[in-house]
């Protein structure tokens, strides 16, 4: 043997995450810091050339940028991350040291899991959050920066937001009023196939809904606008019907949604003038989504019979509930990302040499014993030597053959990636699920 | 304890532990507490059905000559129409009213003596036996309307009121609650009439008269007038949600009376057969 022997064994790498997001830096730094969909490759590499930097991550979305990096330093490996994410733009963002955050080992593995989950977000349980560290985990594994420990990691971390979003709350229930009047309409109607919507008015809310209303697979969209031209624009953009500000009367006898947002001081649609259209519908329920200010629908309309009235008020109220409801449901999420970053910890920890050493010599002896066991009362043994050589034979034998494989793990000039060779080794001889 | 009693027992214990899943599939909307609760009352409604068999093949005629007979069919029906409206419209809140209902009848029927008929012939004539099928089929749907009814208000009233409390997202929409409503009301009103059509048949040939101004067929056309006023209003000028729902209550509320309150309160030639 050439190499040192060194007193203890190299200890596994450590995991690092350093970045920031929409509450440590304001939206000025972070668009500095943003790297867009084709610059994160070539971000990857940059990164890799560190000295403290294994394996890679870098998810980059509009509310964060984060580096999550395996080292056998952290410390090195953090300045390394800092200036790379200040300088990588070729302008230096003049920033101040605080708008990082950065997580060692069990509370890095803790803030990937959370983010994933929308435990980090602006609006908690927003589902998009998932999607974007999918294409960095694709990226980095394009990359070949992901190695051993960020596979892991990040299946646990999409196995752990799924998991989330199933067993909790945290994505249900709209909490944007447009979307919220959507859920509403289908508490209403039920199925939204087929139902005519009727925008009065423009803006970017009512717009929003009936894009909202169109993926629900909504019938036939007619807008009413004082200005012909611009419904007939809005109505060529949603595949609809522009109609004169004098036949809204007439088209409330077939609409079933009506989305009014128009900027008149008085009520575009009077009670009393409701009532014989109502009797004309022959009473199907009726759907008033009133995001104007002043009102639009005057809201004595919604003691009307199978008619509701929904004012930008009573929208904000409902998405207020639900957010109510998000966080409560947060609570639970945290509970089981507790649990999944304590079952991460355990495995890494399984990546430390010494204990897969163990592990190897434990899993040869058990197979050794089954053997002799069997050799011992077959219907041969009495031709065999006695039982006290037979162990010590093969004790010498799994002596040797442990051999070269420790020492190669425990050699200090070992080159390449040990966890990749410790993972391969309990792959191989199924050290983890015995 | 005879084997019967005991099967009796074992289908109220069914539609108890029935009640009690849907109860906490309401409470906490876990999709394996509904799943339970409907294997168990379709468990149930097995038990019962052998329940039914043995005491009509006991008595030789449909066992309805009784309180504890006819209840035990009234039961039966209910459970089995509530399985296929289930089954068609996904109604899953509404085993929290229809587990528990079916469930007070069996309690009930099992506290009740079985009494032999006094004249077996009476029972197995084609107008009575169809009279009998048609009406209990008929509650059955009602009684589920009702139910279907309830949920539509209180659904109801927490969107016209905005405050979106328990039963929002517990509860379908509206627009499937009115519906399921109006299936089970036309259904159930059609099979009314067939069933007081048969019953005035089979008055004439017993009594010889249609219509004898007895208190059972008094209110037996005012609970048929009730429903008949619904749908004439539904269909002409569009009586539905709330004031259908409302409506669905009260004909309920007077079909309980005339199935019910009339044997209890009032005499008549109907008691007969029942005998209470």
């Amino acid at each position: 043997m050439t190499g040192r022997r060194s007193e203890s064994p190299p200890r596994p790498p450590h995991l690092l995450l350093l970045g920031l997001n929409h509450r440590t830096a304001p939206v000025a730094v972070r668009e500095c810091l943003a790297f867009a969909a084709h610059e994160i490759e070539a971000a990857l590499a940059a990164l890799r050339t560190g000295p403290a930097v294994d394996e890679a991550l870098l998810v980059s979305t509009c509310n964060r940028v984060e580096v999550l990096v395996t080292t056998p330093d952290p410390q090195a490996a953090a300045a390394h991350i800092r200036r790379f994410l200040t300088e990588a733009r070729g302008r230096p963002v003049a920033a101040d040291a605080d708008i990082f955050y950065c997580h060692l080992d069990d509370e890095a593995v803790r803030h990937l899991f959370r983010v994933a989950a929308s435990l980090d977000s602006m609006v908690v349980g927003e589902p998009q959050i998932l999607g974007q560290i999918k294409a960095a985990y694709q990226a980095a594994a394009r990359c070949k920066t992901a190695g051993v420990i960020l596979n892991r990691l990040l299946h646990r971390t999409f196995f752990v937001a799924k998991r989330i979003r199933t067993e909790t709350g945290i994505g249900d229930h709209a909490v944007s009023i447009s979307y919220a009047a959507v859920e509403l309409a289908r508490k209403i109607f039920g199925a939204l196939e087929g139902r005519q919507v009727l925008l009065i008015g423009a803006g970017e809310m009512a717009e929003l809904a009936v894009e909202h209303l169109i993926r629900q697979r909504a019938g036939d969209i007619l807008v009413a606008n004082r200005t012909f031209a611009r419904g007939a624009q809005l109505a060529a953009r949603f595949g609809g019907r522009a109609i004169g500000y004098e036949e809204i009367g007439p088209s409330l006898a077939q609409a079933d949604i009506v989305i009014s947002s128009t900027g008149a001081s008085g009520f575009v649609v009077e009670r009393d003038a409701l009532r014989p259209i109502m009797r004309r519908r022959r009473q199907r329920p009726l759907f008033f989504i009133d995001i104007a200010v002043p009102r639009d629908i005057d809201p004595r309309i919604n003691r009307l019979p199978n008619v509701y009235v929904y004012d930008i008020d009573d929208l904000k109220g409902v998405v207020d509930e639900n957010i109510d409801d998000r966080r409560r449901e947060a609570l639970k999420a945290e509970r089981l990302v507790d649990e999944a970053v304590l079952g991460f910890r355990q495995w890494r920890e399984s990546l430390d040499v010494v204990p897969t050493l163990v592990a190897l010599r434990r899993k040869l002896e058990a197979i050794a014993q089954v053997e002799i066991e069997k050799t011992l009362h077959g219907p041969e043994s009495q031709a065999l030597v006695d039982a006290q050589t037979l162990r010590r034979m093969t004790g010498a034998m799994i002596n040797k053959i442990l051999h070269d494989p420790t020492l190669l793990l425990k050699s200090n000039t070992f080159h390449g990636n040990r966890a990749e060779l410790l993972g391969l080794m309990r792959r191989l001889f199924r050290l983890d699920d015995p | 304890m005879s084997a019967m009693d005991r099967v009796h027992l074992a289908v109220t214990l069914c539609y108890l532990a029935a009640t009690a899943g849907y109860l906490a599939f309401l409470l906490l909307q876990r999709r394996p507490l509904e799943r339970t609760a409907r294997w168990l009352l379709t468990a149930g409604f097995a038990g019962h059905t052998l329940v039914l068999a043995g005491a009509g093949l006991k008595a030789g005629h449909l066992p309805v000559n009784d309180l504890h007979g006819t209840l035990v069919v009234a039961g039966w029906t209910l459970a089995g129409a509530f399985l296929v409206l289930q089954r068609r419209y996904r109604l899953h809140a509404l085993g929290v009213l229809a587990a528990p209902l079916v469930l007070t009848i069996m309690a009930a029927a099992a506290r009740l003596p079985s009494v032999p008929a006094a004249d077996k012939a009476l029972f197995n004539n084609f107008w009575l036996v169809s009279h009998v099928a048609a009406i209990f089929l008929g509650e059955a749907a009602l009684a589920l309307a009702c139910g279907i009814g309830i949920l539509y208000l209180l659904q109801e009233h927490g969107i016209k009121t905005k405050s979106h409390g328990f039963f929002y997202r517990r509860l379908p929409s509206l627009g499937l609650l009115d519906a399921a409503g109006y299936g089970c009301i036309a259904t159930g009103f059609a099979l009314l009439t067939l069933g007081l059509v048969t019953g005035f048949a089979y008055a004439e040939t017993v009594w010889g008269r249609f219509w004898q101004a007895d208190p059972k067929e008094i209110w037996s056309l005012i609970t048929w007038l009730i429903y008949a006023a619904l749908l004439h209003q539904r269909l002409t000028v569009g009586w539905r949600g709330r004031r259908s729902a409302l409506m669905a209550v009260a004909g309920f509320a007077a079909l309980l009376f005339t199935f019910l309150g009339v044997n209890f309160w009032l005499d008549g030639h109907h008691g007969v057969f029942t005998g209470i």
